[in-house]
């Protein structure tokens, strides 16, 4: 029940199970919408936190979406946690990041049905013979313009040859080419500080 | 413990070290993913190529589709449940602690360094399983029965559309499943 004096409250501060739920279902229209990812996510988080409730400054915003780049995972489940942690603590990030995550959960469980059960149908086993053509392209595509984004210096060319040549050849963990490219940048950074 | 308890506590810890290892979202989580799955067994690579597939044309991340796709081949709707928790679970941590301890850590030269380190890694991972999943598209029937040629062509014709006249990834894989269907059953 909701007392006449918190509906008065003005809209930045509702009543806090009321501003969970609000986290909840808008994060998880923003799931639901979003397609092609983190990146394309956004400019509707930013949308609907900063322009229609007001919850999030401009500057906040972006501190949230440098921030959340910088640690591993998907970029959704990163920025939306921070957003629901900015506005209602530490329960509001875990049900933004559910928020987000369950229209995927959802619609791949139903799909995922489908998928097993007619994959090996003529019609569909021939689709997705072109298709798996297609998204190699799609991949590689990608590399192409990521690599352009971030692989600029010969420092960069030399940690994307080297993750390559170290799976590829010595058949080494990705998770360990990871760690290798961080402690090497690392590395290189403390000795550019200290010349510089 | 249980077999289906240990599949699905498997399952968690394998798409949680996923999820805390893989910077740069999207199609850096495709290295990680083909190479440990499949080792486990769970899911075979040309189901990671449907699943990229299917990601681009459903709302949501890859990662969180691929953890569910997975989890449900595996051990049905539970293990879509505990997979897909396992890869949100690290990023989650990782907010909650900077957003307590850490609010400037984007000003800090030692995270700036490890990522400088991380980024152009993550491209060179990147291309590695853009060999994996080409050994897949194309030499169907493994390497020795050679290229399928008209799969190699079409992956030319999409690559060219899209670098030439920025075709539309949803719009690259239909086109690709009614070329596959043409070809293929007719």
């Amino acid at each position: 029940m909701q007392t006449p004096d918190q509906a008065q409250q003005p809209r930045s501060h509702p009543p806090r199970l009321r501003l969970l739920y609000e986290l909840f279902t808008t994060t998880f229209v923003i799931g639901a919408l979003t397609f092609g990812g983190g990146y394309a996510m956004i400019p509707l988080i930013d949308d609907a936190f900063v322009n229609k409730k007001g919850w999030i400054t401009e500057e906040e915003m972006l501190d949230i979406i440098a921030i959340s780049q910088m640690v591993p995972g998907p970029l959704a489940i990163s920025s939306s946690t921070f957003v629901g942690i900015k506005v209602a603590g530490f329960w509001g990030g875990l049900v933004s990041a559910v928020g987000v995550a369950l229209p995927s959960l959802l619609i791949i469980c139903v799909l995922s049905t489908f998928y097993l059960e007619f994959k090996e149908n003529r019609y569909v086993s021939a689709a997705l013979q072109g298709i798996r053509a297609g998204v190699v392209a799609l991949v590689l595509s990608a590399v192409l313009k990521l690599g352009k984004k971030t692989v600029k210096r010969r420092f960069d060319w030399a940690m994307a040859g080297l993750a390559f040549a170290l799976v590829i050849w010595l058949d080494l963990h990705p998770v360990a080419v990871i760690l290798i490219a961080g402690l090497t940048g690392w590395l290189v950074a403390r000795r550019e500080a200290k010349t510089s | 413990m249980s077999t289906a308890i240990r599949l699905l506590l498997d399952l968690f810890f394998t798409f949680f070290k996923i999820g805390g290892t893989t910077f740069g979202g999207g199609y850096a989580m495709i290295p990680m993913m083909q190479g440990i799955l499949t080792e486990k067994g769970w899911v075979t690579i040309n189901e990671v190529i449907d699943m990229i597939a299917i990601s681009e044309m459903t709302p949501g991340p890859f990662a969180v589709n691929m953890a569910t796709f997975t989890g449900m081949k595996a051990a049905g709707i539970p293990g879509a449940v505990f997979a897909t928790l396992g890869v949100i679970m690290p990023s989650m941590l990782i907010i909650a602690a900077i957003a307590a301890f850490f609010n400037n850590v984007k000003d800090s030269p030692a995270a700036k360094g490890v990522l400088k380190g991380i980024h152009p890694a993550t491209v060179g991972l990147i291309a590695t399983a853009v060999i994996s999943i080409g050994r897949g598209a194309f030499f169907p029937g493994g390497l020795a029965a050679g290229p399928h040629l008209f799969s190699l062509l079409l992956a030319a014709l999409v690559f060219l559309a899209i670098q030439k006249g920025g075709l539309n990834p949803i719009v690259a894989i239909a086109l690709s499943g009614v070329a596959g269907i043409l070809v293929y059953v007719f």
